[in-house]
Order: C-alpha cells, then sequence, then structure tokens
C-alpha cells in the first residue's frame, strides 16, 4: 500500500502521477479515511476531485482505490458483481493504465476490490479492502434533501424519520420495501448507506474481517467500516430483516445460496437465473456444478463449458 | 444474450473507433482545425472555458472539436485536464475597472463617463439566416472601422457611480480578506459563503443559471434588477512570485462583468438603498453573467433578512445542481448496468403480488362462512 511515483511507459501525453491522483491529493484521500475509520459509519467530507470519468460513474471508489493502490497490491473491479460489465471493464483498464495495477477476476486472490452493488459471494479476509462506489452516501437523503439538516440528524443520532419510514412501508405493504441500499445501523451509532447493494449483501458486511472503505465523488463523502464492525440492518422486533430469495437454482452452476440476475432468453416469456457474481459461477462449473441450463448455454457458445 | 457472456472488454474499445468515426464525419468535407474553431466558435469555446473552470482558447477549442462540439462534453474534459495542473499561487485580484473595453452598456443611464459602448454584439440583428455563409468561398469578413476618436480612458463601473453617492450597498471583503474558497479542492458546507457561492456559479451550466435568473424575474424570488452595467474586454493578470516579492505580468484575459442594480427597502438598522447581483465570466458571455448576477442577488436575501422560498434563493439548491458536469454524470449513470438492484425490485413485487393474491383467495375462501 505504499505510494511509488512512476511515470507510465512509452507514453508521449504528459506524465500523469501513479494512479492518476497526484500524492498531494492521495494524503488529503488517506486522511480523509484515517478520520472514517476511526469514526465507523460517519460520513468525512473530502475535496473530491474531477475525474477523467463521469461523476457518477464511480469517482469516489476510483480515488479511494487510487489513494490506497500499490505495485504489491492486486485488483479485482466488479459491477453488479461481474467482471466483464461494461464499467468495471473502464475502471479496470484505468488502474492497469495508471497504476500498471495487476488486476484478477478471482475474489481470493484480490488485496483491493473495487465494487459498484455487489459484495462478492466468497466471503473476504482478514486484509482484504473492499472499495464501494456510492452514488447517494446520505441514507436520510430521500426523507431530507437538505445537507444542512441531515448533519444535524446525525449528530443527534435523531433517527426516528427513518424508523417512521420503514413502519409505514410495513404499514402499507406488509415489509419494508426498499430491496437494494438498505440502511444500517454501525457500530450502534450511526444510521449508514451500504451503498445500492442488495439487501441480500448486508450481513456480508457485519463483523467482516475486511477493510470496508465507501467513497462517493459527486457527493464528495468518505465513510469506511474498520473490520469486525457491527453493521445491523434495520428493522422491528416483530418485522425481522429478511433477505431476498429465489425458486430456482443458478441455472449455470446450479447454485441456491449465490444472488441471481435475471436473463430473458427469448420473447415468449422464456428466462433463466444466473449468478450475478461471474466469478464465483466460474468456479462452481470448474469444480464440476452443473445447473440445468449449461448444456443449451454451453452449446450456444454463450458459456465455456469446462469439461470436468 | 447471456450476462455471463464474456466480451465486454471487446465491445467497449470498439466504441472506442466508432466515436472517432463519427467524430470525423465525412472525409471528403475538410477536417476542422483547432485554429478554426478557436477563430470562429469563440462564444462556444468561452462556455466551455467557463464550465470547464480553465482559461484556455486552445484547449477549449481542441476540447469542442474532440467532443463534438458537445459544450458538456468540451467542458469536462477542460476539467478531468484542469485538476492534474498543479497550482502554484494564486494571482493578484484583478481590477475590471482597468479594463480595455470591448463593449460596455448600462441600462440605467442614459449617458455617463466613457459612454455606451455598443462593441460585437448580436443584440441588434435580425435573425434572419445570412445565406452568403453557406459558401465557403465567402471568407471575407465585414470590414470593421476605427472610429474617429479613441474611447476614453476613464470608464468607472456604474455601481462605483453609486455608491460614491452613498446609495449603493458596499462590497467589504470579508475581516482578513483571506483568499476565497476553492471548493475545486476543498468540500462545500452550508449555509456556503458567496465566495463559494460565485465561484460554483462561474463553472455553473448556462443554461441552469439561465432559467434560475429567468425564474427570479417572473416571481419565484421576486427581485427587480436593472442592468447597472455590462462590460467586456481584456485585463491583465498579475503575479507576485514569492522569489521577487514584486507584480509580473502573466497576460491578459477576456472577461464579462455583469453588475444588476436591485432594490431594497432598508431594515431596522440599515438605510434603504440598492443592492448588488454580481456575475464575471470568461470570454465573451453576457447571457451567463447576467443569469449568474440574478442568481447572485437571490442568494443573498440570507443577509438581507429575506424570505428563501424559491429554488433560486436556496444555496444548497443552487450549488449542488448548477455543476453540469456532475449532473450529466448522475443523470447519464442510469445508463450503466442496474440488474442487481432491479433484480431486487422484482423479486419484491412479484412476491408482494403473490401473497397478496393469496390473501384474497383466503378471504373469498371465508367469505361464505363468514355469511353464515
Amino acid at each position: 500500500m505504499n505510494a511509488h511515483q512512476t511515470l507510465p511507459a512509452d507514453d508521449a501525453k504528459p506524465a500523469y502521477n501513479y494512479a492518476y491522483l497526484d500524492e498531494q491529493t492521495k494524503r488529503m484521500i488517506r486522511r480523509a479515511l484515517l478520520k472514517a475509520v476511526a469514526v465507523p459509519g460517519y460520513q468525512v467530507p473530502f475535496g473530491s476531485r474531477e475525474m477523467p470519468l463521469a461523476r457518477g460513474w464511480g469517482t469516489g471508489g476510483i480515488q479511494v482505490t487510487a489513494a490506497i493502490i500499490g505495485p504489491d497490491d492486486t485488483l479485482k473491479v466488479i459491477d453488479q458483481g461481474a467482471d466483464d460489465t461494461t464499467n468495471a471493464v473502464s475502471i479496470r483498464r484505468f488502474f492497469e493504465r495508471t497504476a500498471d495495477a495487476r488486476t484478477t477476476e478471482a475474489t481470493e486472490e484480490a488485496t483491493i476490490i473495487q465494487t459498484r452493488h455487489r459484495i462478492p459471494e466468497a466471503p473476504l479476509k482478514a486484509g482484504q479492502i473492499m472499495v464501494y462506489q456510492v452514488p447517494t452516501p446520505e441514507p436520510l437523503r430521500r426523507l431530507e434533501p437538505r445537507e444542512a439538516e441531515t448533519r444535524k440528524m446525525h449528530a443527534w443520532a435523531e433517527y426516528g424519520l427513518m424508523q417512521v419510514k420503514l413502519y409505514e412501508n410495513i404499514a402499507r405493504f406488509g415489509e419494508v420495501t426498499t430491496t437494494y441500499d438498505y440502511p444500517v445501523m454501525v457500530n450502534g451509532r450511526y444510521v449508514m448507506a451500504p451503498s445500492p447493494i442488495p439487501k441480500f449483501d448486508n450481513p456480508k458486511m457485519h463483523m467482516s474481517p475486511a477493510l470496508q472503505l465507501f467513497g462517493a465523488g459527486r457527493e464528495k463523502r468518505i465513510y469506511a467500516l474498520p473490520p469486525h464492525t457491527s453493521v445491523k440492518s434495520l428493522d422491528f422486533d416483530d418485522h425481522p430483516f429478511r433477505v431476498q430469495s429465489w425458486n430456482e437454482p443458478c441455472g449455470l452452476c446450479g447454485a441456491t445460496d449465490s444472488y441471481l440476475d435475471e436473463v430473458i432468453t427469448d420473447d415468449k416469456g422464456g428466462r433463466m437465473f444466473v449468478c450475478s457474481d461471474s466469478h464465483h459461477c466460474e468456479t462452481r462449473r470448474e469444480a464440476g456444478h452443473r445447473g440445468a441450463m449449461l448444456a443449451d448455454a454451453s452449446a450456444l457458445h454463450l458459456v465455456e463449458e469446462v469439461k470436468p | 444474450m447471456y450476462v455471463a457472456v464474456k466480451g465486454g472488454e471487446a465491445a467497449i474499445l470498439a466504441t472506442h473507433d466508432l466515436v472517432a468515426e463519427a467524430r470525423r464525419g465525412n472525409e471528403a468535407v475538410p477536417e476542422l482545425t483547432v485554429a478554426q474553431i478557436r477563430e470562429q466558435q469563440g462564444l462556444a469555446c468561452a462556455r466551455v472555458m467557463n464550465e470547464g473552470s480553465l482559461y484556455d482558447l486552445d484547449l477549449a477549442a481542441l476540447a469542442l472539436k474532440q467532443a463534438q462540439g458537445d459544450a458538456i462534453e468540451a467542458a469536462f474534459l477542460m476539467r478531468a485536464y484542469r485538476t492534474t495542473l498543479p497550482r502554484f499561487g494564486s494571482s493578484e485580484p484583478i481590477d475590471t475597472a482597468q479594463m480595455a473595453i470591448r463593449r460596455r452598456i448600462s441600462a440605467t443611464y442614459k449617458d455617463l463617463p466613457g459612454g455606451q459602448v455598443l462593441g460585437p454584439t448580436y443584440d441588434y440583428t435580425h435573425r434572419l439566416f445570412d445565406f452568403a455563409l453557406m459558401d465557403e468561398a465567402d471568407g471575407s469578413a465585414g470590414e470593421a472601422r476605427p472610429a474617429a476618436t479613441a474611447l476614453d480612458a476613464a470608464m468607472p463601473r456604474v455601481p462605483d457611480i453609486l455608491g460614491a453617492e452613498g446609495l449603493m450597498e458596499a462590497e467589504t471583503p470579508p475581516q482578513g480578506d483571506p483568499r476565497p474558497f476553492d471548493l475545486t479542492r476543498e468540500p462545500v458546507s452550508f449555509p456556503a459563503d458567496r465566495d463559494v457561492r460565485l465561484q460554483a456559479m462561474a463553472r455553473g451550466d448556462e443554461g441552469f443559471l439561465l432559467g434560475l435568473g429567468y425564474s427570479v424575474q417572473r416571481g419565484y424570488g421576486g427581485n427587480h434588477p436593472f442592468v447597472g452595467e455590462i462590460r467586456v474586454g481584456e485585463v491583465c493578470v498579475e503575479f507576485v512570485p514569492e522569489e521577487l516579492g514584486f507584480s509580473v505580468d502573466l497576460g491578459e484575459i477576456t472577461l464579462t462583468e455583469c453588475q444588476m442594480v436591485n432594490q431594497f427597502q432598508g431594515s431596522k438598522d440599515v438605510a434603504p438603498q440598492f443592492t448588488r447581483g454580481y456575475g464575471l465570466s470568461f470570454g465573451h458571455s453576457e447571457r451567463k453573467a447576467m443569469s449568474m448576477s440574478l442568481v447572485d442577488r437571490a442568494l443573498k436575501c440570507r443577509e438581507f433578512g429575506e424570505a428563501a422560498n424559491y429554488p433560486a434563493q436556496l444555496d444548497e439548491f443552487v450549488l449542488y445542481h448548477s455543476d453540469n458536469v456532475e449532473a450529466a454524470g448522475f443523470v447519464e449513470h442510469l445508463k450503466l448496468p442496474h440488474y442487481v438492484d432491479f433484480q431486487g425490485e422484482l423479486e419484491l413485487i412479484r412476491r408482494i403480488t403473490r401473497e397478496r393474491e393469496q390473501r384474497l383467495a383466503r378471504e373469498q375462501g371465508t367469505l361464505p362462512e363468514a355469511a353464515e
């Protein structure tokens, strides 16, 4: 995690610093990260920089990764759980280009995992760092649009409004209808937005041995969960928190305990469910697990079938 | 298509080639040069410099070329470049009273020292196509003849004239005259001070500020302003290097300054006087400077103890939403994959529908018994 200044090789353009950001900016971000780790769940304002990728497309996560990455790191970038979704490809290429980064798709090999909308299915280990891209860091924003007000609400731990919102959900629909970015209570103190991961992933945050960092570039906020921090999804005693479940397993690898994406296969209502974590799915297929639709998909060369 | 399919990377690389091809257009038509854009699309370059927060005509022209004329995309290129530049210091404050005037008009006085200088403007043109411009060969410009007499050397700013009479709200720097806040380096907190607001508006979207300024005029903010003065021209930028200790002229930049004169009834402690709305922008960009000065005055409502009920009066609203690079980023991020979140919503809505049908079926099943 130590930063070295290098010049990009055979590049005629003006030389950018290692990992794009200048060292002063990296230090500024690291100071914000340290504060965020010291006060879990608290949103630390930081001097978010204009990045060469669009605001709202992961610039917060990119700045956090740029501030912590070093030549010894191995980076994995996922979007929607997959390594080859458009934006994940773009961000991975950014770090390959600017930081000469060693990249991987294997969750267990990565020292830094930058993510949008998912936590990998494979359990995280001590020493790994999750970097979340955050669009709206303020969990109370939909309830109170003014920043000056929401900061006061956090300072006073005044979260009644959120409880009322969840209660009204239950009163109207019989359950809390938030399916992603489901608010959590961190370390018994701050209500925090877990970023738009499905609530399926919320329990993975609780007491995770990995360091979890959150960067919101457009909104200029950083927050963090140090390893082994309590993260509780908000609920009521008589309406306990529950996660999504599916009636069928992954069509490719047969997994029954992973988060599934729905893929429309024809215009006659045909559909299949596949793991959103593409690496998890591949690993299982390599280990010989076969889903009901793997043979079809393989025949169409839509996936490469690994012969056991 | 299956999400499990590999190949996103190749497709992305192909989009780069396709956009380069689209940018070039028909190769039978000669390629635009950056110099042509700089010289012949100056107002577009000014907008890109403003919203890109970087005064560099050549880069603005290059940005417009690369972005196929998309002003926001061009501003984005400027900003992404600007952010990597080292900051070696702050210039001395520029003095717009010393501007080399190209255009200077006042709507509050028929005549004034220095006079009305109309300069280059579309204001008095009829918006009829000049089909002669369709002909590429006709490269000749209308010939502007020098005036018989030179402009007056002294060109006092209108608010200064009012100020000498004690009728204009004084502009006093904050205590100690600190260096202005830089929102590109520090996070903004609210309520935001005027230096922050002015910086945000100077780089804010012209269209957004125009709309907000218009809303103020139509009653969502209730000010009735006069254009005290608009001036366009060149000013010197001076810098004092620490090792020299005296100022060095770095060159000149073109600026547009607008000062609006607004009414103020006065309060218990302050006599009635005129209040100021201020706008300053790079290049010739009157619409931007005027819109900015309308919104600047609206945002000063707190200082004057006025109610803040409308969007143009709310600093959080204006500052957060006027940045078009941020706004475009977040609006356009909706194009990114959201399969995972959408699947969460699908799972929920299907389950609620299923549970509702089961409940209705149960209720219907129990109804006859209830009737008995």
